[in-house]
């Protein structure tokens, strides 16, 4: 079970790297996570699995990668400050390399008001840049916050979020090389619908050198309806979706704007291939798994390179 | 100052429902300065269960008091005159004043008639916002006066997070963020390279380390 990063080696190997988000189960169920698991195997190099994703209460991110992992599919570690501390946080990580979980993306998460336990308290004890850096320590430094040695040091391929799309729009990209600096080997966006104001932002991070110490991944979200896009555009703090993309979805007929969501899609890839600075794209198809084939299929992303360890 | 607000009347009836005496006890500090629990708010809540009694034809006492600062031994130790007379002190101080009242005369049930919020500031007539944790470790200085562990709902050191739009938060669109202002603030100071740095993890036992806290001065003790 003792492998490197498979999402690490396509990487480095220069490949177009392909991720997927697999959302647990509201439920105890191994099931769904695994059927969603079939939906992409062999479509992405890796699956992001979500921590209690809109601070809904859902089977745990860490069990439903080690179910994953069991069924010999690459997961990508979710992990968010807001429910535990920093002595629970650091344990999770060495729990998660045991298990073979060698992927990992830190996250602040979504406030506890958004979702079904608006009474809980937030923990916020780090912050997701401080949690990079901790993650960072215990991997090249074997050692934890306040510097105890471990006696076997995780191996974790460190990921980030980044949001081009939300103010102020100069900090964004200090804020990128602060998450680079603090420990992110890549990088995972927000939903890409606004092509132009995501390639100022590249621009800026190329600039600063960004691109060459980290990996982007851009990402995309296929929209189903026309409902959703002005849902996500107008309710969605961070999130940018120009005028034109709702006008494409209410342009064609709703059994239609389906198919419309993945063309947006597919295009959106397309052009992400083309920039300088973008490593790969990651596919949140929400509760839409099976899209994913079809999308990767329709970008030119299949088949998905196998690169053995070392 | 020490924010609160009036606990419904209902649950302050049902609180003091057993007794027959009882002193309705303000404080004339922070409280009064928030409009909770100063000689007017006192008084109007002492008369409000009064005639709430009458109109059930209950036998109570009801009397009120204010006194400069619960909170202090000093103060509250002129309640011994009259403390007798009563079964019960209803506290409009806040938590520690009501606390103080309690460990002073630990015979008597004191109970709260208010909820003590927050660590705050008067912004306008009528409006109170938070702006201090008490972590025991002030970090203003380096962000530009502004305290994002009181003022951005993630408490995060090194902001803004994703959800940061048009300088609102996220999770209030009420709510400017924190971190806009503390960027903003900066760039005026032309201290923006503050920000390049990565804030260390808070050190909460200077806050929640060991029970409560407690800060002797020999200095200033006789």
């Amino acid at each position: 079970m003792n492998n490197g990063s498979q999402l690490k080696r396509v990487l480095e190997n220069g490949e177009f790297a392909v991720t997927a988000e697999c959302g647990p189960p509201k439920g105890a169920d191994p099931e769904v996570v695994l059927k969603k698991g079939e939906l992409l195997r062999g479509n992405v190099d890796a699956v992001n699995v979500t921590d209690n994703q809109t601070a809904i209460v859902r089977m745990s991110s860490l069990a439903a990668c080690a179910l994953l992992k069991q069924a010999g599919l690459e997961p990508v570690l979710q992990m968010v400050v807001r429910d535990r501390n920093r002595i629970s946080l650091q344990s999770d990580i060495l729990g998660a390399s045991a298990l073979g979980i060698r992927n990992l993306l830190c996250l602040s998460g979504d406030h506890q008001v958004f979702g079904n336990q608006p009474d809980a308290i937030g923990v916020f004890d780090l912050d997701s840049m401080q949690f990079l850096q901790v993650v960072k320590n215990m991997r090249d430094k074997g050692v934890i916050l306040d510097n105890d040695a471990l006696a076997t040091p995780p191996d974790i391929f460190i990921g980030a979020a980044a949001n081009p799309f939300a103010d102020p729009k100069e900090f964004r990209v200090v804020r990128l090389a602060k998450k680079i600096k603090a420990g992110a080997d890549f990088i995972q966006t927000q939903c890409i619908y606004n092509l132009d104001r995501f390639e100022t932002w590249l621009t800026m991070a190329r600039d600063r050198g960004l691109t060459e110490k980290g990996f982007i991944l851009g990402g995309v979200t296929p929209l189903k309806s026309a409902g959703m896009a002005k849902y996500m555009k107008n309710r969605v703090a961070g999130m940018d979706i120009p005028d034109e993309i709702v006008q494409r979805m209410e342009g064609v007929a709703k059994e239609k704007q389906r198919e419309e969501g993945i063309a947006i899609c597919v295009e959106t890839i397309s052009r992400l291939k083309e920039l300088e600075g973008v490593n790969g794209v990651h596919i949140m198809a929400i509760e839409w798994e099976e899209v994913v084939k079809e999308i990767a299929e329709r970008a030119g992303l299949l088949p998905r390179p196998v690169f053995a360890e070392g | 100052m020490i924010t609160a607000e009036q606990k419904p009347v209902e649950e302050i009836r049902g609180m003091i429902a057993p007794f027959k005496k009882i002193l309705v006890l303000g404080c004339a500090s922070c409280v009064a300065e928030c409009a909770a629990g100063g000689q007017k708010e006192t008084a109007m809540l002492a008369s409000a269960l009064r005639m709430a009694a009458r109109m059930e034809d209950k036998d109570v006492l009801i009397e009120e008091m204010t006194i400069d600062r619960q909170c202090v031994e000093e103060f509250v130790i002129r309640l011994d005159d009259v403390i007798g007379s009563y079964d019960a002190v209803l506290s409009l101080g806040c938590g520690a004043g009501v606390q103080a009242v309690a460990d002073m005369y630990q015979e008597l049930p004191a109970i709260p008639a208010l909820n003590t919020e927050f660590l705050g500031e008067t912004k306008s007539q009528g409006l109170w916002v938070e702006s201090c944790l008490g972590c025991g470790d002030c970090m203003l200085y380096y962000f530009g006066g502004v305290c994002p562990l009181a003022r951005c709902a993630k408490q995060i050191l090194n902001g803004p997070c994703g959800g940061s739009v048009d300088g609102r938060c996220e999770v209030d669109p009420e709510v400017p963020c924190a971190w806009q202002i503390i960027i903003d603030r900066l760039a005026a100071f032309n201290a923006l390279d503050r920000l390049e740095d990565i804030y260390p993890p808070k050190k909460w036992s200077k806050k929640l380390g060991k029970g409560p806290r407690k800060i002797i001065r020999e200095d200033q003790q006789k």
